[in-house]
């Protein structure tokens, strides 16, 4: 999922993993990711609101979750 | 935030300031009644947020009830400087044997409040300091130290008054710098402040400004007073531009973005950072530019907030391109505001190359603000290049283009 400036990717495994969704949303300090649901959402109109905290690639196994700087 | 008139003269009652009798009208009948209990000829004062209300017709006097209730409903449809009054203040009309002016501001340039006090008031201040500087005193004082009457004793005396009314004016003075300190105004005002033929003294009008900022710490003085909370109280109604940028400012809680006014130039301005908005605005002005606005962005806006403000301040009507300049910024991120700025131009169908003249924001974030600029192909500089400098070189692409 793209925003314009910032994209984000979550391995599959992870987003279908209830308590590492839970886990993503309680750390982003932007709200990009939402564990409301069944599956993990990706918050898309939060997306150019990242803060490059680095607190999401954290989570999980190493590459489960990808930040890409559109811009670099 | 500004007290109308009556406020006003509600919040120097509280602290013992003489006043004559008064009361607020809302109605012909009001009027009539207010008069009548009165009991001698009145003056009849609109209630607006602004000077030049004698000159607008607004200030009217009155022999008897009847009187007073026609002009009541003379005065009231009476649109002075945009402002429409919803009341008249009717007060006992007083024979007048000397004016003087009393006001306590802040003087910006020494950073201290002051006391400005003329024996010869009644008229405009600025117009006595410019004829008759000897008739105008300024007495500054700190605010570390508890102010004592001598403050006060050393303003008005410096105009040349002695005597009983230098001693019967001292505690009014006094107290007005009290009430200035106390309610965190930025200006308390008597013009004029009066001695009537039978010697006493009495505050005819008055003028309050409160820090906007300052309204929670005196919540309960303005509900005394019945202001409301939705009451913005500005020299003038807000603009739509100016409400939606409010809204703008609003609609998140992070940072600040959207504090605007509206000029009639065609340069918008994207600006901030603890007083840069007032330095880059005049900095456009010295080098010939023409501001579309006034703004304050600082505090680490979202990107949304500082998108949508892009977006306000574009869609403004001759608005051809916009300068996004702040001061050296550390709590501000210079790659979340270029973000933003960027998707507002983007998002108004504009090509961010084109329309921002200049991005001057050094500080927190800044090699990664300059990649995104660098990508979209907007002209940006760092802290080498003066706040001065940046607006000079908006204002020469203005001009260029």
């Amino acid at each position: 999922m793209s925003g314009m400036f910032i994209e984000v990717t979550v391995d599959a495994k992870i987003a279908d993993d209830r308590e590492l969704a839970k886990k993503l949303e309680e750390v982003c300090p932007v709200a990009i990711f939402d564990s409301s649901g069944e599956t993990l959402r990706i918050a898309e109109e939060n997306l150019d609101e990242c803060v490059l905290c680095d607190l999401c690639l954290e989570i999980g196994p190493k590459g489960a979750v990808q930040v890409h700087k559109l811009y670099e | 935030m500004r007290f109308y008139e009556h406020e006003s003269k509600t919040l120097f009652a509280k602290h013992g300031m003489p006043l004559g009798k008064s009361g607020l009208a809302r109605s012909t009948e009001e009027a009539h009644g207010i008069a009548a209990e009165i009991g001698q000829p009145v003056v009849l004062k609109s209630q607006v947020l602004s000077g030049g209300r004698m000159k607008a017709g607004a200030v009217k006097f009155a022999d008897t009830p009847d009187e007073a209730a026609a002009l009541f409903d003379e005065i009231l449809p009476i649109v002075v400087n945009g402002q429409h009054a919803e009341s008249v203040l009717v007060e006992e009309k007083s024979p007048i044997a000397q004016e003087y002016y009393v006001g306590v501001t802040w003087d910006g340039r020494r950073k201290l409040p002051v006391v400005i006090f003329s024996d010869m008031g009644g008229i405009d201040i600025e117009e006595v300091a410019e004829t008759h500087p000897d008739h105008v005193s300024k007495t500054h004082f700190s605010t570390l130290f508890p102010v004592t009457p001598r403050v006060a004793k050393e303003a008005i005396g410096a105009t040349g008054v002695s005597g009983s009314d230098l001693n019967r004016l001292t505690p009014i003075v006094h107290e007005l710098i009290q009430v200035f300190l106390k309610y965190d105004l930025t200006l308390a005002e008597i013009n004029p402040l009066v001695r009537l033929e039978d010697g006493r003294f009495v505050v005819l009008d008055g003028h309050v400004d409160m820090e906007a900022e300052a309204r929670g710490s005196h919540e309960a003085l303005l509900e005394e007073l019945g202001i409301q909370p939705e009451e913005t109280r500005q020299a003038r109604p807000p603009t739509d531009f100016e409400i939606a940028g409010a809204k703008v400012d609003a609609s998140d809680h992070r940072g600040v973005a959207g504090n605007v006014v509206g000029f009639d130039g065609d340069l918008g301005l994207v600006i901030g950072a603890g007083g840069g908005s007032l330095t880059l605005f005049d900095a456009v002005r010295k080098h010939g530019g023409k501001p579309a606005n006034y703004c304050e962005i600082g505090g680490n806006p979202s990107v949304k907030k500082t998108c949508e403000l892009t977006k306000l301040v574009l869609g403004k009507p001759g608005v051809e391109k916009i300068a996004v300049m702040m001061n050296v910024v550390s709590n501000t991120r210079v790659d979340i505001v270029a973000r933003g700025v960027i998707k507002g131009c983007v998002e108004s169908g504009r090509d961010p190359a084109d329309t921002i003249a200049i991005f001057r924001i050094p500080g927190a974030w800044e090699d990664e603000g300059f990649k995104i600029l660098k990508k979209y192909g907007v002209e940006f500089c760092d802290r080498s290049v003066s706040m001065y400098q940046a607006a000079g070189r908006a204002v020469a692409k203005m001009q260029a283009s």
